[in-house]
């Protein structure tokens, strides 16, 4: 990596100083390889168009924030990255989704084969019924891995990744389901993390917790992206400006005569340039709070 | 800033009129609706326990089954119980791992599909088909070939009981959260490893306990035993071949004697498949509470 390491940011979305400044040029201009590259994609719900036209890259070793009021797609997109929308019935996708130059949609491609590189957090937190241990060994587990001091290895650098070691350490074979909201997520977390993917998926990660966990978790991911490349959708727009390098934001476009909304990408770049410096006004109007 | 008044009383109590009388009425006609339930119920435990339990001994659950005009002391139901216990045992290795795969099929794999649709038509089908049809059904198709035999005894009960597993387990395993499936597919699992490892241990307890209900319910069937093993006197240990007998049967050839020794064993037989269901029944519950340990 030829660009420098940003610096940890601070949990308050700081004023632009000069010492800021380099930090975000260097994102802006040198951006790590692409990740993932969309060109036009639409996705339908049977007939129904639910988004349409997202064209964008998301980059290595960068937090990508999906913005956007309710029903505007940025789940549906984000679920699109991992073919998770597989598992709805009638869900189909047009358009280009590159993953690292392969296609994620042409024929031949394993949804399973996907998943084990790019995982999900999603926005309930949703352990397993099981231990904590048991939780996060699943995933290596399911990619074979069962040698018993290996997993115990894997457990405990996941758990640690996730900030969660020293609260669980004692309890690893206790329900999975004992803990708090916040825990829970970061289990989810960690348990994402246990499988070493590339890329990981985050739907409202926040949205059920309190602010001390929401703080926690935020730091987590600060701490994480030097290893994984993370897109987060959030309706948090602080949450974006907090922890996120580019921001993408998405409306929805109503359609009277039929009566149908879709929802598209309106603006994409740098989280800073998003929130102070936007070029379409409707992203304006929602992050200055008018709309949406 | 005004001074603290005197506020006027406040009336918290149930308001008067219709809607109080319409509270009452339902809270009496449900407490009745009890009563009513539980009155025969009651009588009908309290009967069988009266006139079975001076019979019941080990000797009585072992001892063949002597002739009709023997007295109360004499002999036993043991072949029946033997019977009972093997037939259904294999009705159950029958039906419950079909029943539970059909289930499983049904919720995870076949979707909204023709034939799910019509797997889960037919199950309700047969759920409402009497049990003498199902006897008569394996009479003709297994029994005219074959002979009377405990197998074909277990056939016909596990007609019975396989659209009550089905439907149980199919309920269990709709209770699973999908937000699960997701975590696991999320990981990287195939369906087969999801179904496996995340739906199956969710719903386990649930289908346990479900197919442990249909056990008890086949265990006192009668009328699809009474065409297939011929219900004789003598223990049969080889439930495959041969004709057997059953407690429900015995219960049924026992009752319509006018000797007191048959009516005895009647009675006692009554009482020791009520025991029988009972235990299950606790099994269920046991169960249930055993897998719910990662519950909560």
């Amino acid at each position: 990596m030829d660009h420098p390491e940003p610096k940890v940011a601070e949990t308050e979305l700081p004023e632009p100083t000069a010492q800021q400044q380099p930090r975000e040029a260097a994102v802006f201009e040198r951006p790590g390889a692409e990740v993932f590259k969309t060109k036009n994609v639409s996705i339908y719900y049977g007939s129904f168009r639910a988004v349409t036209d997202v064209s964008l890259d998301i980059y290595e070793h960068e937090i990508t924030a999906f913005i956007g009021p309710s029903g505007c797609g940025k789940t549906t997109v984000l679920r699109t990255l991992n073919r998770m929308n597989d598992l709805v019935t009638g869900a189909r996708v047009e358009g280009d989704v590159e993953y690292r130059g392969a296609s994620l949609y042409a024929k031949g491609v394993s949804p399973i084969a996907v998943r084990r590189r790019i995982g999900m957090v999603f926005q309930k937190p949703n352990p397993f019924p099981k231990s904590i241990y048991d939780n996060v060994a699943y995933g290596p587990r399911v990619n074979g891995e069962h040698k018993k001091s290996r997993l115990d290895e894997i457990v405990e650098r996941s758990l640690r990744h996730a900030v969660l070691w020293d609260e669980v350490k004692d309890r690893l074979h206790k329900s999975g389901l004992g803990l708090s909201g916040g825990q829970a997520q970061r289990l989810c977390i960690a348990r994402t993390l246990a499988v070493e993917p590339d890329v990981v998926l985050m739907d409202e990660p926040c949205s059920a917790l309190d602010p001390i966990a929401t703080g926690r978790i935020e730091n987590l991911l600060r701490e994480i992206k030097s290893r994984y490349t993370i897109v987060i959708v959030t309706h948090n727009m602080q949450q974006a400006t907090r922890v996120s390098d580019r921001t993408a934001f998405y409306s929805v476009l109503r359609d009277d005569k039929n009566d149908t909304r879709t929802g598209v990408l309106v603006e994409y770049g740098p989280t800073r340039q998003i929130f102070e410096d936007p070029r379409d006004s409707r992203t304006q109007a929602y992050v200055t709070g008018r709309m949406g | 800033m005004a001074a603290v008044t005197a506020q006027p009383q406040v009336d918290l109590r149930e308001p008067k009129g219709w809607r109080r009388t319409r509270n009452r009425a339902a809270t009496v006609a449900m407490y009745l609706a009890f009563v009513v339930v539980i009155v025969p119920l009651g009588f009908v435990l309290y009967t069988v326990i009266a006139k079975g339990a001076s019979i019941i001994s080990w000797s009585f659950l072992t001892s063949p089954i002597p002739v009709n005009v023997a007295p109360p002391g004499v002999g036993g139901m043991g072949p029946a119980v033997l019977g009972t216990i093997e037939i259904t045992a294999l009705a159950t290795a029958i039906a419950v791992p079909l029943g539970v795969l059909g289930a499983i099929y049904l919720n995870e794999y076949g979707g909204r599909g023709p034939l799910a649709r019509f797997i889960a038509f037919m199950a309700d089908v047969m759920t409402g088909v009497p049990s003498i049809i199902m006897g008569l059904f394996i009479f003709t198709i297994w029994v005219l070939h074959f002979g009377y035999s405990g197998l074909a005894g277990a056939f016909a009960l596990g007609c019975l009981m396989l659209p009550i597993v089905i439907q149980s387990s199919h309920e269990m395993l709709k209770l699973v959260p999908n937000s699960l499936r997701e975590a696991s597919y999320a990981l990287g699992a195939t369906k087969a490893r999801v179904t496996v490892t995340v739906v199956l241990p969710a719903a386990i307890g649930g289908i346990v306990s479900g197919s442990l209900l249909a056990v008890a319910r086949a265990a006192g069937e009668t009328a699809p035993l009474l065409f297939t093993i011929l219900t004789v006197t003598t223990a049969n240990p080889n439930v495959f071949s041969g004709a057997n007998t059953a407690l429900s049967t015995e219960i049924f050839a026992n009752a319509d004697q006018p000797f007191l020794g048959a009516q005895a064993r009647g009675w006692g037989a009554a009482l020791t498949l009520v025991a029988i269901a009972f235990i299950l029944m606790i099994a269920a519950r046991l169960v249930t509470a055993r897998f719910a340990r990662y519950q909560h």
